[in-house]
Parts: C-alpha cells; sequence; structure tokens
C-alpha cells in the first residue's frame, strides 16, 4: 500500500524561509536549500516551497534556490507560489523541481493548468487551492487568502481535476496558523469529490493532528510548517504518532 | 564514464546528481560513439511510450541501444524500464527496445492513477541480492506498467494490482520507481545494479 505522505513546507521570501499566521505577520527562520536538505534527511516524503516574493529579485533567487535543492534533497519536491505562465512552470521545472503548483493564475487562466498538464504531465502539474468557510460553502480564496473570488471550493476542485491537476494543495484558510489540527470537514469534502491526491494543509499544532486527518479523511499526505520548523516536533515524533495509531507511513 | 540517454524525454539532472554522488563521471548524451565509450548506459524519461520510441528512432539511437545493453550495464529508469520491453499501449501501439519479453499498458486497479508516492517493494523470486529492500518505500509517479514473465521479476509493488517494480534479464535492469528520489533506498538500489554488473564490462570506480 502507498504510504501516507508527511510534508513540512517552507514559505520562501527574497530567498529566506518564514512563517507568518493566517498568511500575516512574518518572521525569518534560515535557509531554505538547507532546511529542505535537513527535512529530507530527517524522513521527509517531500518538500513544498511556496514563493512569497513580492518582486523579481526574489522570484531570480527561487530558480538558484530550485537548483540546489535538486542537487542536496533525494526526495520530491514541489515549488508554487508566483506562476503564472507556462514559462514560469517550465523553468521552475528545468531548475530541477518535480512539480509546480499554481494558485491565483489558475482561477485567473484556467487554462495554465491544462497547457502544464499537457505539455509536462499531470504528476507535476499541482493546483494549490485557499478555501474559507462562507456560509454553508467554501469559497476559494487568492492572493495570499485575502481576496475572495466568489467560487465554490468544491466546484473548483472538480474543475481542476478535470483540466489535468495531478494533485491538489488543499489550505484551510481558517484553520491555517490555528494549530488546533487540520481542517477535516473542508479536506472530506475535498477528498470524496475528485479521484486525484489532496495534499491537507493549514492547522497543524502537535504530531496527533497527522494521524487525526488521515483517520478521519481519505487525505493522501499532510503538511505543515511552523511546526517543524521551530524545532518544535520533528518528523520522526510525527510518524510515529502516525504509526501508534496504525496509519500506514514510510520508515525512512 | 556512465552515460545517461539524452532523448528529450524529461529533467534527467536529478539522475545525473545521483551517479555522481556515488563517485561516478557521468555524461547526458544522444551520441552513439560516447555512448560506446560508457562503461553504463542508464535510460532514463518521463512522459509517454509512444512520443519516447519515436524520439528515440528520430535520434538514430533504436539498434545502437539495443547491441549496448548486449556488452555493458543497462538500466532503464521509470518510462526508461517500460521502453525496455517489446510493446507498449500508450497513445496506441508502439515497439520498445524489446530488450526483456513484455509489453506495457495501463494499470488496471481501483485505487486512483497516477500511482504516485511512497510504496513498498515486495523482494519476488527469493532474490538474494535485493533480498534487504523487503517492505522497502520507494518512490513512484506512472500510470502504465509493465507485464512480463515472473522468472524477470526483482521486486514488485501492491497498487491493487501487483506492479513491477524492479526487472532484469541478464546485466539489463529497469527501475519503475524514481531512485533518484527515494531518499537513502534509492541510492542503495543504484549501489547494487552496479555492484551486480560490475563483471560484464562495468568497472565499479
Amino acid at each position: 500500500m502507498i504510504a501516507k505522505r508527511i510534508i513540512p513546507c517552507l514559505d520562501v521570501k527574497e530567498g529566506k524561509v518564514v512563517k507568518g499566521t493566517n498568511f500575516v505577520g512574518l518572521r525569518e527562520l534560515g535557509d531554505p536549500v538547507e532546511m529542505a536538505s535537513n527535512y529530507s534527511r530527517a524522513g521527509a516524503d517531500e518538500i513544498i516551497f511556496l514563493d512569497i516574493s513580492a518582486t523579481n529579485e526574489g522570484r531570480q533567487t527561487m530558480i538558484e534556490i530550485v537548483r540546489h535543492t535538486a542537487e542536496q534533497v533525494f526526495v520530491p519536491f514541489t515549488v508554487g507560489g508566483g506562476v503564472r505562465t507556462i514559462e514560469d512552470v517550465h523553468r521552475l521545472l528545468q531548475a530541477g523541481a518535480d512539480k509546480v503548483g499554481m494558485n491565483s493564475a489558475a482561477v485567473s487562466n484556467p487554462g495554465l493548468i491544462t497547457e502544464s498538464s499537457e505539455r509536462f504531465g499531470a504528476q507535476c502539474t499541482v493546483v494549490a487551492i485557499d478555501a474559507k468557510r462562507i456560509g454553508d460553502k467554501w469559497h476559494v480564496m487568492t492572493h495570499g487568502g485575502s481576496k475572495d473570488t466568489g467560487i465554490d471550493a468544491i466546484e473548483w476542485a472538480k474543475e481542476v481535476e478535470a483540466r489535468g491537476a495531478g494533485e491538489i494543495l488543499l489550505t484551510s484558510v481558517d484553520t491555517d496558523g490555528v494549530k488546533s489540527g487540520f481542517d477535516l470537514a473542508l479536506t472530506k469534502a475535498v477528498v470524496s469529490t475528485v479521484r486525484i491526491p489532496v495534499i491537507a494543509s493549514g492547522g497543524v499544532g502537535k504530531p496527533e493532528h497527522f494521524p487525526e486527518v488521515f483517520k478521519e479523511t481519505d487525505v493522501s499526505a499532510g503538511l505543515a510548517a511552523s511546526i517543524f520548523h521551530e524545532n518544535t516536533f520533528t518528523v520522526k515524533e510525527v510518524k510515529d504518532a502516525c504509526k501508534q495509531q496504525g496509519v500506514n507511513i514510510r520508515e525512512a | 564514464m556512465i552515460a545517461i540517454v539524452d532523448y528529450g524525454m524529461g529533467n534527467v539532472a536529478n539522475v545525473k546528481t545521483a551517479f555522481q554522488n556515488l563517485g561516478y563521471e557521468v555524461e547526458i548524451t544522444d551520441s552513439v560513439e560516447r555512448l560506446k565509450m560508457a562503461t553504463h548506459i542508464i535510460l532514463p524519461g518521463v512522459g509517454s511510450f509512444k512520443a519516447a520510441v519515436e524520439e528515440i528512432n528520430e535520434r538514430g539511437l533504436l539498434e545502437p541501444l539495443r547491441e549496448l545493453a548486449n556488452e555493458k550495464p543497462f538500466i532503464g529508469i521509470c518510462l526508461g524500464m517500460q521502453l525496455l520491453f517489446e510493446r507498449g499501449y500508450e497513445n496506441g501501439l508502439s515497439n520498445g527496445l524489446a530488450l526483456i519479453p513484455g509489453e506495457v499498458n495501463i494499470i488496471e486497479t481501483e485505487y486512483i492513477l497516477p500511482h504516485i508516492g511512497w510504496n513498498q517493494l515486495q523482494i519476488e523470486n527469493n532474490n538474494p541480492s535485493f533480498a534487504t529492500f523487503q517492505d522497502k518505500h520507494v518512490y513512484f509517479v506512472h500510470s502504465f506498467q509493465a507485464r512480463t514473465n515472473k522468472e524477470y521479476l526483482v521486486a514488485t509493488a501492491d497498487y491493487g494490482t501487483t506492479i513491477p517494480a524492479i526487472v532484469q534479464k541478464g546485466n539489463v535492469y529497469g527501475m519503475q520507481f524514481h531512485p533518484e528520489k527515494s531518499g537513502e533506498t534509492g541510492i542503495e538500489l543504484l549501489k547494487v545494479f552496479l555492484e551486480e554488473t560490475a563483471s560484464v564490462g562495468g568497472q565499479m570506480e
């Protein structure tokens, strides 16, 4: 059986790893290549970089980071953030990324998903969906979780699958940074709608939140940032918590 | 020098880095002359079977690769492993390198496709060289799989159906997963390939 994946996520701004709460209030944490390499050795099943740089220089730095990471990290890694065009996708893949994530640009130009999937394959086309509870629905949010598009997140998940996305990175804007666990209702709703792997993101505060989302939903992977970066918990502690609950994980 | 066959199918930099880290000189090339000088031939690849066969034919590499596979340690990785077989049915029928009997078809499973993620190896035929890899996780990304005789299976993975993960016939090996993306286990598996084929012209460096 396929193992459930544990994925540390690194938010990168102008070449440095940063972390905020609910998408605001950023703090610097360290060097992305070094941190990715450490996580890979510690048993992370995959690494995700989200480029939140505001400048072109920052984006250019990201290409260099991807190149150095590919030389040192021997698990798959995904790069997202600021991906606007098919050329952006191509550049990141050429630099050594295994998958590329697209978010706001996919919403404003859904053809980008189709084009990436047809040209580079579904396996490297990841669509990130930031969703927020509005009434009895979830809406797709863009621009770092600040702008409500009014689009139904479940319908959007169906569409990105139909357009050839190979995976969905699903972040709950409501639980992100709150540390009280993954958004189980949102995760369940999306996972039961699509037939592509979903990565749950947003809300991890302790290792037990991982086995919880794996037992309560059929999600393929769980992502966390701050609990790993601040050395609050290690990847191994998360995997031990999963193992204790009978979740199938990879022993590195 | 280890040669990685360059035929325009996917990023091969990670495969190169993996062999370099094992202490080998590595060259990415589509030159028959350079391939002939290599100690080992690595056939990587991501994409569709048909497109790969067309690229190989366009570069006049089909017959040279078949000949090199008789002489040197040869390993196909991911799509490169699928190309070792006689036929593939992705986007219509096309002929592969026919180095191992069998064909390549879409995975028939009730699970979601692509088969993506870390899956466990099941060692077949009590293969002694790979015995220590029983239950080890390696990283797969594919929707098509080989169908071949049991005698060529070194390892399989269970994904609602049995998927050949490592195949071998003489000095020709294939790995369906990405050893270069499978952490320590992947690197160890490449080492075993290098050790197992050291006697057939592939000098260890």
